[in-house]
Parts: structure tokens; C-alpha cells; sequence
């Protein structure tokens, strides 16, 4: 058994651990990632790729504004892009109902600063004639934008441990306990960790190891899945996704177009997703109603992964309850990217300062008890 | 004993008499056989089937069995068909100087 | 799904035929799915209809085989469900999703035989996009199937036992044969003689090709390594390596070559199937035992699609498939276990002599540690030799990291073609096993599926019209 010590742990080598782990590293404080699998090899890695402020909850916006400057700086920050592009995103509307309850949470959403405005029918059809009839209507936020997930974790883990970061690999964690002042870890490999903090950024997995803290959060797996062509002329700029959750849509500059819709299956044992058939066959047929053009493209992949959705659709993201010393960051329902890089810096802060700026009130784990 | 046109790839050595299908190659027509995949009617008439998306060149297809998926065709109608496992009908219509992405 | 008794059988080439006669001939009724128009895979491609070149001229000493093969198919059509021209796109648990004319079925099975064959191996070379440029299969259905030459002034290169009969076919109805360029050399040949010679008729062909290759005087070249396939917007000539060291020339206007055969088992992954990684044909292959079965009940694997054995072997396979799943499956032990066991015992041969060949006319997987940086490896989406090596910046030594990164495998092919190459780069770049570097991983569509063909078969929820 190897021992190791350090002054925070972070469990979870996805997009809100390895963030977290930058920052921290930045300000020069020892810092160690355990991770099951690979950096970004989870939700992080396989998710949709949308940044977006569109619609989120307004209780997220405040980590979401948060968030996006750091999207904007990832060239600085992690030297590399991660292919972000602020493209705008398109929130489409069935009906008048999708219309006049979108327009009501814009004009909510108005006070964060996020451009969001209504697009009418006729508006919408003129600029972008692909769309089928379908579309009602969108409401537009063109500081939204979209990035490539494969390429973020592993962007900063390896910007972490340039930082001086320790991130480890293929080292589940399987216990976590209170020892005297510090906190101890161990992994499935005998690797044993002590160390003064420890945050919680283990995804799916954490509502099991918020559990082992006796502060147990219900997190339901969820299996979006998703779908990508093969490479087409541009034509999509906006990144988009219908009211209602059953078809999302993005081109990227290569060509391809991504999309997602309904759910796969997942093993949370094994951690990989499997699309199913089935639901694709859903999927694809109202993609080809959104925008009718699609009718002559080819998918060429399909896949899913799991992700932790908690009963609120909101995060965790808060101390324990329960052991001093560990933070919380999981439970992003779906919609984690953006706020992921956010989430990370917002973690440092509340480790190495003890407070933050940024408003996470409404995340505390306290709710679910 | 041989026949290529002049702009062609492939050489046809035998199987002549077929039925003549005639299909359009970027707005030209050309006169295939019945029976021609639609790789061997466009290599028949010139040397490429497609542009190469993402870098200089052109493709010509490769593995004549529908498995390196280098061969996919684009339709004047918008489709596109995977040359090599498909065969020729009166008035296909096919874009091989594709726009490039 | 429940209760059904279907059998499904995915390939109608020698496997998947022979499996289909015994299943009839044992009262049974399997459904045959087929991406052809016809029966009899590759190596006995049916030409299509209205032409009239006989077998013998289009299957040489083959013919009789084909011939056979072919007219047991016809005699079985009463009794099975053929659907040709249709493609297996996706498996789960016991559902087959297929693509054809009627658009998308589903087949549920309780029994699976996958005879899906193989695809020529070929190894990058700089230039081996270049119009003009094809595989020795391809060459070879070209003129089997389409009475056309690639070109007209042809070169053939690589190894294994397509090379000199490709070229020999060629030859024989008057083309240009500019020279065949094999990388074998015979000092590979060798140390398996014994071997070689175990594979008595085959062997016997191939020398006897290559014969009559040189009687006609034909350029033939052994030892070689490729460097460039050289042209502007098609292939103009190939520059290669003697067995001397030196470098010369060969104008063409067309190239054909591959080495040997890799199985198409994305099915198999798909099924769940075990895959183990094989040493000698250096790839991951779905686990078989010698009766072939897959490590998962009710599916059988045979061909080429299975391992690479040729195509007597894969008839040999396709029949004892059908008998082991029918010993399997039966209470009543009638099945034909003499037969079985003269199977195997025909199968153990070939595999001897497989394995000399592989020996004897190598893949050359030392080429992938040269190849130059702008080496393209991924014809799909564009990715270089030089792209993968230094992809390492975010340290893949995985090959789906590597994907994730260079986008290696991520193109229409899914990693079909470009696959084993980029494993063999990662693994002598990063200096880990072949083993180590692991395999891209499989998932459905196996082949590019299209979105308005899918749309239409959706099955909804009863009573709810399709809405966004």
C-alpha cells in the first residue's frame, strides 16, 4: 500500500474535478485527482458539447455567467480551445404554449445579462429556411455557444498537472473516512490518500459515495444519447434543441452534425453507454422533422453515457453536512458542461478561502434532507 | 478489344451487350450498362468520384465492396449512395465536383 | 422478445450457405440476410444479371466450388427467408436491426450464425488515396463482377494469396500488367516449408500463377518495400524499394494491393461477444471455440468474419456451425458428430497452413514504424501518422484516446480501414504491446445508416401520432 499525502483530494477526474484541480494547483496548493477511468472519459467526454445559458434554470445562471469567462479564456488558461465557438443557441418552439412560456423565462433571464430574444415564426423560418414546419418559433441567446467534450477533460488535466496537479488514473476510489483532522482515502488498487480536504466530483458515482458519508443524495443515472453523422456541408450555425428535450442538434465547422434525444442504457458498473436501437429510430425520425434536410444524411455513430440527475434538476454543490472537510460538486442533470470549468473555480475558492462570490446558494446539499 | 474513354479509369474488357442506361455526371450525360455499379459508371467515365472533404485530392474508391465507405456519391436530388454497392437506373444524377464543406 | 425459435443467419457467402443447406436439410427454415444482390460473398461474387462470361472464366480453378455453392443457394430459397441487398446495422440482445429495401426490419432471434466475412488488409502507404488506387479484392471484383480493369497499365503489390492470382486474372483477359511487387521474401517461406506444403493444391496454385506470370514475362519482384504511390489527382507510377536497398520506379496508371484479408467482426462486438486479441493475425478477434461457438449461447461465428481461414475453411466452419448449434439445441443426439469431427479435423489442417502463410507472406507491420508524419492514416477523416504519434501532447497510449483526440476512426468507416494501422503506429511509438494499445470500440451503425430511411420505421408509443 502506498501512501500519499496532500492538502485537498478531489474524487472524479471529470470537467468539475479537473478544474477544480487547476485553479487549486494555480495558487500553488498541493493538490491530488483520483480518478476511476481516464480524464474526461465519463459524462464529461461524451455529453452533448452545449454551452448554454438558453432556458437553464435561474438559479444556475449566476455559475453559468461565471462559467463562460472561463470558456472564453481556455486558449489562456489551458492552451487549448477545446474547438468553443460562441455560436448562439436556438430554444425552438412547438407552439404557442413553448412560446409564451419561453418568453416569460427570458424576460426573467434578462437580469443576468444573457441576450436572450424571442424569435417569431416568419423571423425564424427567413434566417434559417432548413427548418421544417415544425418549428413555431426560438428563443435566441447568441451568447451561448458549443465546444468539443472529448477534448476538455483531458485539456485540463494535463493544464493541472503542468500546474504542479498529481492526477491519477484508473483509481477508484472505494472508501472515504474522517481521521482525526484529515480526511483518508482509499482506492481500489491499495493507493491511500490523506489529505485535509476532499471534494466529491465523482458524477454519477457520487450520490454512492455521498452515501458512504451518511448524507446520501438520490441521483438517478440518466443515459442521454446521442448520435453524429457523417461530415455534410456547413450549414447549421446555431446550436439547437426543441422544448421538450427530444431532439438537440449541432454542426460543427468539420461538418457533422451531433444530436441527441431520448435515453440509452447505461451499465454504472461498467461506465460506458450503449445506444438503443429503438429509441434512435425515434430520434432520427424527429430530427428529420426539425430540419427535413436530414432525411439525406447518414449517422454514422451512435452513444451514450451516464450522468447523476438529482429530484431537483439542480446541482450539489456545497459542504458536507456531515464531514468537515468535504465538498460536494455533482449531480449536474444533464446539463454540466457549461458550468463544469464555473464549477471548478467557484470549488477553489470555497476551499482556499473559504467563500466564493459566486451565488450557489440554491445547490447546498441541505436541501435533500 | 478494349474500351475507356478517353478521360476514364476503369477499362470495360468484356460484358458488352447490356442494355444501355443513360445517367448524368455533373449535368453530362454518359451511357453506362445495366448492371454497372455506379463506381464503375463514374470511373468508366472519368478518374474520381468525389472531392476529399478535408483535404487536397480527390477519391476514386477502394475496396470495390462496400466496406471503406470512400466511395459515397452525392445525388443531384440532394441524397448520396455509396457507389460501389450501388447499381445504375435511367436518370440517376450524380455531382461529383462537390462544393467543398 | 420471446418466444420465437428464429434463426438468423447475416452473410450469404460460403459460411453462411453451407450453414443455411444443413439447417434445411434438418427441417429447419433460418432467415439468410445479405448485403449482396446475390449470394456467395466476395470470393464468389455473382456477376449481375445480363451478363454471360462463364464460371470458369470468371472463378478459374474455383469454379466448381462457386458453381456448387451457388445452386445449393437457389435449391434452398422455399425454405428460408432470403432477404438480399439487406445489411445488419445494429444488434441487441436478440434483436437484429436491418436496413433494406422495405426500409428498417427487426429480427428477433433465439439462434445466430455471423458469417460476415472479411475486408482486404492494407496498410497505409503515402499516396494510397490517389484515384486509381484499390485493393486486390477490389481489382478483383472489378473485373469479376463488372467485367472492367482498374486501369491499363496495372501494378499489383503486397503479399498473401490474393496477389498473384489477382494478377494472373488480369493478365489472362490482356491487361497491361506493369509488375507485381510482393514484400515476401523467400527466405520468409523458409523456415515453413513443412507448412506451406500442408496446404498442398492451394499452394500448387499460387506457384503455378506466379508461373505463368513470368513465362509471359511479367515484371515480378519479391522483397520489396513500398514508398510512394506518386501522382497528381490519380496515380502515375510507384516508387519502391528492391531487395537490393535501391530505389526504382514503376509507371502506372493503376495500382491494386493488400495483404491478406481482416475479418469483419463488428457484428460479433456488437453481440457481445468475447474479443481476444490474436498474436499472429495481430488484431482482436471474436473468441470461437473449434466448434464454433461464441462464447455467448445461441451464437455461432463462421468465415472469415470469424477468423481468417480462406474460403474452403469458411464452408468447413459454416456447416459446423449448423451442426454444433443443431447438437446444441437437440435432446436427441442425432447430430453428425463423425461429421463434426472430420470437419475439424479438416479445419486443423488448413489452419496449419494458414499459419505458414502468414509466415511466408507477412504482413509487413514493421512499415507502420516508418512511414513519414504526412503519411495519411485515417482516409476518412484526414488524420496523419504524424497526427497520431504526437497526439501524445494529451498522452494517448490508449487507441480510443487517441481517437478522441486525432480523430482517428471517427469517419464514415469507423476505423474500418484505418484501424489496425493506427494501433500498430500508437504501439511503436509509445513502446507498448500491440495488446496494450486495446482496439476501437464497436457500436451501432456498423455501416452509415440513413436518418430518412430510419426516420420512417420508428415505432412510437401505441396511440401517440409522431410529434416533436
Amino acid at each position: 500500500m502506498s501512501i500519499v499525502e496532500t492538502e485537498i483530494a478531489i474524487i472524479g477526474g471529470g470537467i468539475v474535478g479537473l478544474s477544480t484541480a487547476l485553479h487549486v494547483a494555480r495558487r500553488g496548493v498541493p493538490v491530488v485527482v483520483l480518478e476511476k477511468r481516464q480524464p474526461g472519459a465519463a459524462a464529461s467526454g461524451v455529453n452533448f458539447g452545449g454551452v448554454r445559458r438558453n432556458g437553464r434554470s435561474l438559479e444556475e445562471l449566476p455559475l453559468a455567467a461565471r462559467a463562460l469567462e472561463i470558456w472564453k479564456s481556455l486558449p489562456v488558461l489551458v492552451g487549448n480551445d477545446c474547438e468553443y465557438q460562441e455560436t448562439g443557441h436556438l430554444k425552438v418552439a412547438r407552439n404557442e404554449d413553448d412560446m409564451e412560456a419561453m418568453a416569460a423565462h427570458a424576460n426573467e433571464q434578462a437580469a443576468y445579462d444573457c441576450g436572450v430574444e424571442m424569435i417569431s415564426r416568419n423571423a425564424l423560418r427567413a434566417k434559417y429556411p432548413w427548418f421544417g414546419d415544425v418549428a413555431y418559433g426560438a428563443a435566441w441567446c447568441p451568447t451561448d455557444g458549443q465546444a468539443n467534450p472529448r477534448l476538455l477533460g483531458p485539456a485540463f488535466a494535463e493544464a493541472a498537472r503542468q500546474a504542479g496537479a498529481h492526477v491519477y488514473e484508473d483509481q477508484a476510489v472505494v472508501s472515504i473516512e474522517k481521521d482525526g483532522e484529515t480526511l483518508l482515502l482509499q482506492t481500489e488498487h491499495g493507493l491511500e490518500l490523506r489529505a485535509s480536504q476532499v471534494v466529491n466530483a465523482a458524477g454519477a458515482w457520487a450520490g454512492l459515495l455521498a452515501g458512504l458519508l451518511r448524507e446520501p443524495v438520490e441521483l438517478w443515472p440518466m443515459m442521454p444519447q446521442m448520435a453524429v453523422t457523417e461530415p455534410v456541408p456547413y450549414f447549421i450555425e446555431p446550436a439547437l434543441g426543441v422544448v421538450g428535450g427530444d431532439v438537440y442538434l449541432r454542426q460543427i465547422p468539420r461538418g457533422n452534425i451531433i444530436f441527441g434525444g431520448r435515453s440509452g442504457s447505461a451499465d454504472l458498473e461498467e461506465g460506458f453507454g450503449h445506444a438503443i436501437s429503438e429509441e434512435t429510430l425515434c430520434t432520427l425520425e424527429r430530427v428529420a422533422m426539425v430540419i427535413p434536410d436530414m432525411a439525406n444524411i447518414n449517422v454514422i455513430r451512435l452513444w451514450s453515457g451516464v450522468e447523476g440527475c438529482t429530484t431537483d434538476h439542480l446541482p450539489v454543490i456545497s459542504p458536507s453536512q456531515t464531514t468537515p472537510g468535504v465538498f460536494h460538486a455533482f449531480g449536474f442533470s444533464g446539463h454540466g458542461f457549461c458550468l463544469g470549468p464555473g464549477t471548478g473555480a467557484v470549488l477553489s475558492e470555497i476551499l482556499l478561502d473559504g467563500e466564493t462570490q459566486t451565488d450557489i446558494a440554491a445547490f447546498d446539499i441541505g436541501r435533500f434532507s | 478489344m478494349k474500351n475507356r474513354s478517353k478521360y476514364g479509369q476503369f477499362s470495360r474488357v468484356s460484358e458488352r451487350n447490356r442494355p444501355k442506361i443513360k445517367i448524368l455526371i455533373d449535368g453530362t450525360p454518359f451511357e453506362a450498362l445495366a448492371g454497372d455499379t455506379v463506381l464503375t459508371a463514374l470511373m468508366l467515365a472519368g478518374r474520381n468520384l468525389r472531392k476529399f472533404e478535408f483535404g487536397l485530392g480527390s477519391r476514386g474508391g477502394f475496396c470495390l465492396m462496400g466496406a471503406c465507405q470512400d466511395c459515397w456519391v452525392k445525388m443531384e436530388n440532394g441524397g448520396s449512395l455509396r457507389a460501389c454497392t450501388s447499381y445504375v437506373e435511367e436518370g440517376l444524377s450524380l455531382i461529383t465536383n462537390n462544393e467543398e464543406s | 422478445m420471446t418466444n420465437t425459435k428464429n434463426i438468423l443467419i447475416v452473410g450469404a457467402g460460403p459460411a453462411g450457405i453451407r450453414a443455411a443447406k444443413v439447417l434445411v436439410e434438418n427441417g429447419l427454415h433460418p432467415i439468410v440476410v445479405d448485403e449482396a444482390p446475390a449470394s456467395g460473398g466476395q470470393i464468389y461474387r455473382q456477376q449481375p444479371p445480363g451478363f454471360i462470361r462463364s464460371s470458369r472464366d470468371r472463378y478459374g480453378f474455383e469454379s466448381d466450388k462457386a458453381d456448387f455453392l451457388h445452386s445449393s443457394f437457389e435449391r434452398l430459397l422455399d425454405n428460408i427467408d432470403y432477404r438480399p441487398n439487406t445489411g445488419v446495422w445494429s444488434l441487441e440482445k436478440n434483436i437484429a436491426f436491418t436496413s433494406g429495401p422495405e426500409g428498417i426490419n427487426r429480427i428477433p432471434f433465439e439462434n445466430l450464425f455471423l458469417c460476415t466475412g472479411g475486408v482486404d488488409r492494407v496498410l497505409p502507404i503515402p499516396g494510397w488515396t490517389l484515384p486509381g488506387t484499390y485493393t486486390l479484392g477490389g481489382a478483383q471484383i472489378a473485373l469479376k463482377a463488372q467485367g472492367c480493369l482498374i486501369g491499363e497499365q496495372v501494378v499489383f503489390m503486397g503479399s498473401g494469396p490474393l496477389l498473384y492470382l489477382v494478377a494472373y486474372q488480369y493478365a489472362k483477359v490482356g491487361a497491361r500488367v506493369s509488375g507485381v511487387f510482393d514484400t515476401a521474401k523467400l527466405s520468409d517461406a523458409l523456415p515453413v516449408l513443412p507448412g506451406l506444403l500442408s496446404g498442398g493444391v492451394t499452394l500448387a496454385k499460387g506457384i503455378w500463377y506466379q508461373n505463368w506470370l513470368r513465362l509471359r514475362g511479367i515484371t515480378l519482384r519479391r522483397g520489396i518495400v513500398p514508398i510512394k504511390i506518386e501522382g497528381d489527382s490519380a496515380i502515375s507510377g510507384f516508387l519502391y524499394r528492391n531487395s537490393r536497398g535501391r530505389e526504382k520506379y514503376q509507371k502506372c496508371d493503376s495500382l491494386a494491393f493488400s495483404w491478406g484479408v481482416k475479418p469483419e467482426c463488428q457484428l460479433a462486438e456488437l453481440a457481445g461477444c468475447k474479443m481476444v486479441f490474436d498474436d499472429m493475425a495481430r488484431q482482436w478477434l471474436p473468441e470461437t471455440d473449434e466448434d464454433c461457438r461464441s462464447d455467448i449461447k445461441g451464437i455461432y461465428l463462421a468465415g472469415d468474419g470469424a477468423s481468417v481461414m480462406g474460403a474452403d475453411a469458411a464452408e468447413f466452419r459454416g456447416e459446423l456451425a449448423a451442426l454444433t448449434m443443431l447438437a446444441d439445441s437437440d435432446s436427441d443426439q442425432s447430430s453428425d458428430n463423425s461429421r463434426r469431427s472430420y470437419l475439424k479435423q479438416r479445419l486443423k489442417r488448413l489452419a496449419h497452413f494458414r499459419e505458414a502463410l502468414e509466415h511466408a507472406l507477412p504482413y509487413p507491420k514493421g512499415l507502420m514504424a516508418s512511414l513519414p508524419n504526412n503519411t495519411l492514416i485515417c482516409r476518412c477523416e484526414g488524420v496523419t501518422a504524424g497526427d497520431i504519434r504526437l497526439g501524445q501532447a494529451l498522452r494517448p497510449q490508449e487507441i480510443n484516446r487517441a481517437k478522441a483526440y486525432t480523430r482517428v476512426g471517427m469517419g464514415r468507416c469507423q476505423g474500418r480501414m484505418c484501424g489496425i494501422a493506427a494501433a500498430e503506429i500508437l504501439a511503436d511509438e509509445k513502446g507498448v504491446s500491440l495488446e496494450e494499445v486495446g482496439r476501437l470500440r464497436g457500436q451501432a451503425p456498423i455501416k452509415p445508416l440513413n436518418i430518412g430511411i430510419a426516420g420512417a420505421a420508428a415505432q412510437d408509443d401505441p396511440g401517440r401520432a409522431a410529434s416533436i
